[in-house]
């Protein structure tokens, strides 16, 4: 049974690992703001300036690049 | 004949800010309103930042008003800067920008992509919840300005006002109690699994080794919670005790402090495991429970006075040059120069221009009112066309309004005076608790003295009022975000129980109860052909009368074709003749429209006669908001209601209808004889609402129990006040007030819930006979039924209320 001692001294590693984690995101201010970051994920890299300007086919391509 | 129609001469809107085209200018096969968004996109897609209409539709401001690059010569004063900006060095500095326009996820796209266009921007990162934009800059390269006109020209011009000044202590509250909480959950969790062996009486097996490990654990695991995330009960009730005044606190800080030391004292000596999960899910529960009332409504300010919408410079004219000056350092007698849509920011006599004052944010009405030469023009005034000089004759600080913010009524914090239902009872629990503590610890002194301890002891942890201190937290949260689904926006929970105890309502006039002029015309009747818009345009343009001036920057056409023939009957209407066809523009009668009067007699309305036959007409909504007749009739069994106006009479008799009495209704009144007014309904023990919008009702609000200011746009200027509501949702008024009335009634149910949990509890408690395990059972389970049904509830009270 005395490996409960070991399991529970690692089992507080893990735990406090995570509160390390929790104490750091509200320190880097991820809690600040909920709202901005969700939209901010959506946004694509900017897109290459393409020659033809008009063109959409080719800024959909170049999207994906 | 009642069709509505609207007026929009194409269907072409800009490509930019997606109003309608009146002149269409086209540029790179788009189309847009005014020169200004098309520079707009100019500089946009030279900067190849196009991907801005790609991610929402007409993401852009209209830029039809284009702000004057020289309005922002006051950010090069070294002075200024300063105090604007919240760091810097030589490399980097960094500022804050209260951004009102902000409004789409394009916004927020661009806004954070203008180190494309200026590279000396290092960082641009956007709190779209608070319309913030920190900016951090090279300052050898770039400076204030530049920034602040790059963001004018782009439709985002940031919000500067004196207030942004004094320098703001950045609040770190928020924070704190997200640490607590975290530390809190964090033990509590912890807590719990390790003390899982001795609920089920594990630990026989394994001959009470365990169990003392366990227990040490616990303690440590307790230190943070007591120590840290607890302290602000703590703190809250000995500050409450010095004052002389027992809050809810103070049990709180008693059962803690009671279940902690007598834990930690069993653990120690052996004799069991404590009560530490208790003591850990009580304390993360309350945090909650506090987090859960804390949240707020970020972008709306309910505590601004005139400093935060008074701008932070203006030009004065000192030796035929024009210098920029701090509006503090402003002196008598100075010469200032006001241009279009800048703020008059002290009592002033004109010298020249042609001064067209919109008093909007004074009194409510956005028409703007005309100054000659001499004239002395009140502080708070916004120029609308050309610029004007004046002469400065009082100091900004003691200005006709601003002199208000030395009353009485500002300095007192406590405005609103009725206690809480907690705080009623939470005195009364508190001494109960303490006699039957101090009563069951006597019981047994003389019975079995071994017991004494244990039953004090044990009723302090029982007792400790976890249910009821999160029953009003709940509730009222509950309620408060209920009604932010309403646009109604209230500053903190406890307004919600002050609506409850209300019983007088006094409401401004103009503003309140009339709508801003520019929004409330329409027109009834088959579309208006361009030619006949002309016509009437031009008929109208001849006349000063304000309804003819409304109806022509309504219709705003250009090429008005010439007018003869033309004759204005005063108080009737206009005969004309257009192209040789005859017009008529006037009253039902002068037109002699032969159609039905439909109900809403309190709107004005302009007939158009063209060629013999009747177009249709013009309907103003002459003021008062719409469902404003339903409103007052719903409150009145309710609240007794006065009116205040800082405007002449002339509307008396169409507003006796609603506050019958004259003695109800009062005129002229200056914004210090409304802030009296209300002062001495409360002294006749009444508990007022007073419902205002501009800076003139702001010492009114102040004073008032609830103070509730309408508003059209949440984004714009509100005097200080406990309640932002927006202007569309006037009509449902009195549900609020009902709604708040229901939610009390919900807190006063769950009191008695968490009255039988804590009874229960007290039964065993007395008896000495209270297990740890009974104990941490009862404290989660009364916990969670409590936040339960007071959620519940109220979200059901609001759906039977019919809010959303």
């Amino acid at each position: 049974m005395s490996v409960m001692f070991i399991l529970i001294g690692c089992s507080f590693l893990l735990a406090i690992g995570f509160l390390g984690a929790f104490i750091w995101s509200v320190k880097s201010g991820q809690l600040d703001d909920d709202y901005t970051p969700s939209v901010r994920i959506l946004f694509d890299d900017i897109k290459p300036k393409t020659e033809t300007n008009n063109n959409t086919e080719n800024k959909l391509k170049t999207d994906t690049n | 004949m009642t069709k509505k129609a609207d007026i929009v001469k194409d269907k072409i809107s800009c490509f930019h800010c997606g109003d309608a085209c009146v002149t269409q200018i086209n540029f790179d096969e788009h189309t847009f309103c005014c020169v200004g968004c098309k520079n707009v996109y100019e500089l946009l897609s030279s900067n190849n930042l196009c991907s801005y209409y790609d991610i929402e539709n007409t993401p852009g401001v209209t830029q039809r008003n284009p702000v004057l690059a020289s309005a922002f010569a006051y950010l090069d004063d070294e002075k200024v800067a300063q105090q604007l900006l919240q760091y810097r060095d030589d490399k980097i500095a960094k500022v804050t920008f209260f951004i009102p326009t902000m409004h789409c996820s394009s916004c927020i796209w661009l806004l954070e992509n203008l180190y494309k266009i200026n590279p000396n921007i290092t960082l641009a990162k956007v709190n779209f919840l608070k319309k913030e934009l920190h900016i951090s800059f090279n300052p050898k390269e770039t400076g204030l300005r530049q920034i602040v006109t790059l963001l004018s020209s782009l439709g985002y011009e940031p919000a500067i006002s004196l207030n942004d000044l004094e320098k703001n202590v950045k609040k770190d509250e928020n924070r704190k109690l997200s640490y607590q909480i975290g530390v809190a959950g964090f033990c509590f969790g912890n807590i719990m699994l390790i003390s899982f062996p001795e609920y089920f009486g594990l630990d026989s097996f394994t001959k009470g080794s365990f169990s003392k490990l366990f227990g040490y654990i616990n303690l440590v695991l307790s230190l943070p919670v007591f120590f840290f995330s607890a302290q602000d009960y703590f703190k809250a009730a000995w500050g409450g005790i010095k004052k002389k005044f027992i809050s809810i606190d103070v049990p709180l800080a008693l059962g803690i402090l009671v279940m902690f030391t007598r834990s930690t004292y069993e653990v120690v000596s052996g004799h069991g495991i404590g009560w530490f999960d208790t003591h850990a899910g009580l304390v993360f529960f309350l945090l909650i429970g506090k987090w859960f009332q804390q949240k707020t409504f970020d972008t709306l300010s309910f505590e601004r006075d005139y400093k935060s919408y008074f701008p932070v410079a203006v030009t004065v004219i000192k030796d035929n040059q024009e210098v920029t000056v701090p509006v503090t350092a402003l002196a008598i007698g100075d010469r200032i120069k006001i241009r279009n849509n800048e703020l008059i920011p002290a009592d002033s006599i004109l010298l020249n221009g042609d001064a067209q004052v919109d008093f909007s944010f004074v009194t409510g009405e956005s028409d703007p009112v005309k100054k000659v030469v001499g004239e002395i023009i009140y502080a708070g005034g916004r120029q609308k066309g050309a610029t004007i000089e004046l002469e400065v004759s009082k100091k900004v600080s003691q200005s006709y309004l601003t002199q208000l913010w030395n009353n009485d009524a500002f300095a007192k914090n406590a405005a609103s005076s009725i206690q809480s239902f907690q705080q009623v009872v939470s005195k009364y629990f508190t001494i109960a608790l303490l006699v039957i503590a101090f009563g069951s610890a006597a019981f047994w002194l003389l019975v079995n003295p071994a017991l004494s301890l244990n039953a004090f002891t044990a009723v302090l942890i029982i007792a400790c009022p976890c249910a009821l201190a999160l029953s009003s937290p709940f509730a009222l949260g509950t309620a408060m975000r209920v009604l932010g689904r309403n646009k109604f926006y209230i500053k903190s929970p406890a307004v919600v129980e002050q609506m409850a105890h209300m019983d007088t309502m006094v409401f401004d006039k103009t503003g309140t109860l009339t709508q801003p002029s520019a929004s409330s015309i329409v027109f009834f009747g088959d579309a208006l052909t361009v030619a006949q818009q002309q016509i009437i345009s031009a008929v109208v343009s001849q006349s000063i009368h304000p309804l003819s001036q409304k109806i022509k920057t309504y219709l705003g056409t250009q090429n008005t074709p010439a007018v003869s023939a033309y004759t204005e009957t005063a108080g009737k209407g206009i005969e004309a003749e257009v192209n040789g066809v005859k017009v008529l523009v006037g009253s039902r009668s002068f037109v002699g429209a032969d159609v039905h009067n439909n109900a809403n007699n309190l709107a004005t309305r302009v007939y158009i006669k063209i060629n013999q036959k009747l177009i249709g007409y013009f309907e103003m909504e002459q003021g008062y908001r719409k469902g404003l007749n339903e409103v007052l009739s719903q409150l009145n069994p309710n609240f007794k209601q006065y009116l205040l106006s800082g405007d002449n009479d002339k509307e008396r008799n169409n507003l006796k209808v609603y506050f019958k009495q004259d003695e109800n209704m009062l005129f002229n009144q200056t914004p210090a004889d409304k802030l009296n007014f209300i002062q001495s309904l409360q002294q006749q023990n009444k508990k007022v609402v007073m419902i205002g919008d501009g800076l003139n009702d702001a010492g009114a609000l102040k004073a008032a129990h609830v103070g509730i200011s309408v508003t059209e746009n949440t984004a714009h200027f509100s005097p200080a006040s406990d309640v932002i509501m927006d202007a569309e949702v006037f009509g449902n008024f009195p549900k609020y007030f009902a709604f708040a009335k229901n939610t009390l009634t919900v807190i006063h149910i769950s009191f008695v819930i968490s009255l039988i949990y804590n009874i229960v509890g007290l039964s065993f408690a007395v008896q000495g006979t209270l297990s740890p395990l009974f104990a941490a059972v009862l404290m989660p389970i009364s916990s969670v039924t409590v936040i339960a049904f007071t959620t519940l509830t109220t979200t059901f009270f609001a759906k039977k209320g019919g809010l959303q």
